[in-house]
């Protein structure tokens, strides 16, 4: 799209289409580059300076705050968020695929109705979605009280502080994360390929895993780094529902910043999260390459 | 849904489990027991010690000025890059640079707000977490818009032009007035996202100004009550009509 079909003379036209642009794009663009883009790197600069004593930077260059990282204790942490990250997001592809499958078959008024509901609780706070959790798996909660009405248990089980609650927390915070992409990408999906597959003598099974799946994996990739990347980097489940047993490197960041003041420090560890969002992210821009060119994606 | 009948599993596991734990909470909110979790008849008497918490309302208020003052802002500075993005980009690379704050770990955008604010010698409070909020506002802003000028018929704003107007009253009188559903919306969204955020506001918030959802987290640090049940009822509720309103205003004018 062109400015304007008037043509006063190319000089005047160019410079007239340049400042529209730059009033456009400008304000926007300097504000995340100043409060998003600025601040960013300066995180990546950090770490490699040392700490100052109330918190902030010595602009000393040191490669300590590297070298502390590959302790045990924090790599430790760093290995079980990743897998708590991992496992947070493998269950959330296993209960969002089919869901998301079964609302792109259901009738399109429907369908609107089905993607509203798993968006809504998205947009409510998060921490209150939290807290709901810890009413559930309290030892007096919910969950317990039930599991005991029923019968099927004398005493309450330990739910709540465990591994498995920071999990439960975790899908059930981002789950819609993974639903909504998967689903856009079978939505788009052509019934005619499937149809061929079936046709060609595939079974139902076959026809999933060469013509479907293959289809839909940028959908699922997307998904994967919207559940993945925040679930790496949450503090708040691991505290409320975990109750500080589980720790994750979201915490750590937050300690070293908030309490025990080691700037360069808690930088070295939110750039590992970076890392983890630039991979997974170069990865679903290739996924959606490939499809896009080898399938025939619209 | 004729052969995939056993995909109605997951479909009714997932919607109980997103929805299960909100009905808890509401019901619970009704509670007159003053046990959290034991149900002892009907009662609102947690929504009227809810309205006489002053640390709730004073976080209240401050978090209104915040999403309040975030929003105007995310809308003026997102719908000008959303029409910008629209015209004038031609690489995907600025695109993904104004969305990039909407898939950022708010925890990086913290504590990176945090380290530049402090470097710049902004001392923190509410002004801080309302520049940190625009940030992810902008962004919402400007997909929602962008989003909707891709279906704008441009033809309007060339007949402007070709009568004389000028670029910035035609974008005043031709482009904001078609694209104004899409503005609303994303302002509706942006004002719901900012009321609930937590992450960014921890690190960008002074000490004496806690926005509302500060508040609710020292509350629930500190144990479960009913009167966090009635107050997580109602904020659910408030966001619950604004994003059912921007979806009913996007979607009334895509299907005009």
């Amino acid at each position: 799209m062109t400015a304007g079909p008037i043509a006063p003379g190319r000089g005047a036209a160019r410079r007239r289409a340049l400042v529209e642009r730059t009033a456009l794009l400008g304000p926007g663009l300097l504000y995340l580059l100043a409060f998003m883009a600025i601040p960013i790197a300066l995180i990546l600069v950090y770490t490699i300076f040392t700490r100052g004593r109330f918190g902030g930077v010595v602009f000393t260059p040191t490669l300590d705050n590297f070298t502390r990282a590959l302790d045990p204790i924090y790599t430790a942490v760093l290995g079980s968020s990743l897998a708590i990250a991992g496992i947070t997001t493998t269950i959330a592809l296993l209960l969002g695929y089919p869901t998301a499958y079964a609302i792109a078959m259901l009738p399109k008024r429907w369908r609107t109705v089905a993607l509203i509901l798993v968006v809504l609780p998205f947009w409510t706070n998060f921490l209150i979605r939290t807290y709901a959790w810890i009413v559930l798996l309290n030892s007096e909660g919910v969950v317990n009280q039930a599991l005991v009405g029923a019968g099927l248990i004398d005493r309450p089980l330990e739910l709540l502080y465990t591994r498995g609650a920071v999990v439960a927390g975790l899908v059930y915070a981002y789950l819609p994360l993974m639903i909504l992409p998967v689903y856009a990408s079978i939505e788009r999906l052509d019934p005619q390929l499937r149809e061929a597959a079936a046709n060609l003598g595939a079974g139902r099974a076959r026809t999933f895993f060469d013509v479907t799946l293959p289809l839909t994996l940028p959908g699922v990739i997307t998904g994967a780094l919207f559940v993945f990347v925040p679930s790496l980097g949450n503090f708040i489940v691991p505290e409320l529902l975990g109750g500080g047993k589980t720790v994750m490197v979201g915490n750590v960041i937050r300690d070293q910043f908030l309490k025990a003041r080691d700037w360069p420090f808690g930088a070295v560890l939110a750039l590992a999260v970076i890392v983890f969002l630039v991979v997974l992210f170069v990865l679903q821009s290739w996924a959606s390459r490939r499809v896009s060119t080898g399938g025939r994606d619209a | 849904m004729r052969s995939l009948r056993w995909l109605r599993v997951p479909f009714v596991i997932t919607y109980a489990f997103l929805y299960l734990p909100i009905v808890v909470l509401v019901v619970l909110s009704f509670n007159a027991s003053s046990s959290p979790f034991s149900w002892g008849g009907f009662s609102t008497r947690w929504y009227s010690v809810l309205a006489g918490d002053a640390d709730v309302l004073r976080g209240l208020g401050n978090t209104l000025v915040v999403a309040v003052g975030a929003t105007a802002l995310s809308v003026v500075l997102g719908t000008l890059l959303a029409v910008g993005l629209q015209r004038h980009s031609r690489s995907g690379l600025l695109d993904a640079f104004a969305l990039a704050p909407a898939i950022m770990p708010d925890i990086v955008l913290g504590i990176g707000l945090l380290a530049f604010f402090s470097l710049v010698s902004v001392t923190l409070g509410l002004h801080s977490v309302l520049l940190a909020h625009v940030v992810f506002g902008i962004a919402f802003v400007a997909a929602v818009v962008k989003a909707r000028m891709s279906q704008v018929d441009s033809s309007l704003e060339e007949a402007s032009r070709d009568l004389g107007a000028g670029a910035v009253s035609t974008f005043l009188r031709i482009t904001v007035p078609s694209i104004m559903p899409a503005i609303i919306a994303g302002g509706l969204l942006v004002f719901t996202l900012s009321l609930d955020e937590f992450v960014i506001a921890f690190f960008t918030d002074g000490p004496t100004t806690p926005t509302l959802p500060i508040v609710i987290y020292s509350m629930v640090r500190f144990g479960v009550t009913p009167e966090i049940n009635a107050l997580a009822s109602l904020l659910m509720l408030v966001s619950f009509t604004a994003v059912l309103a921007a979806q009913r205003i996007t979607r009334l004018t895509d299907s005009v």
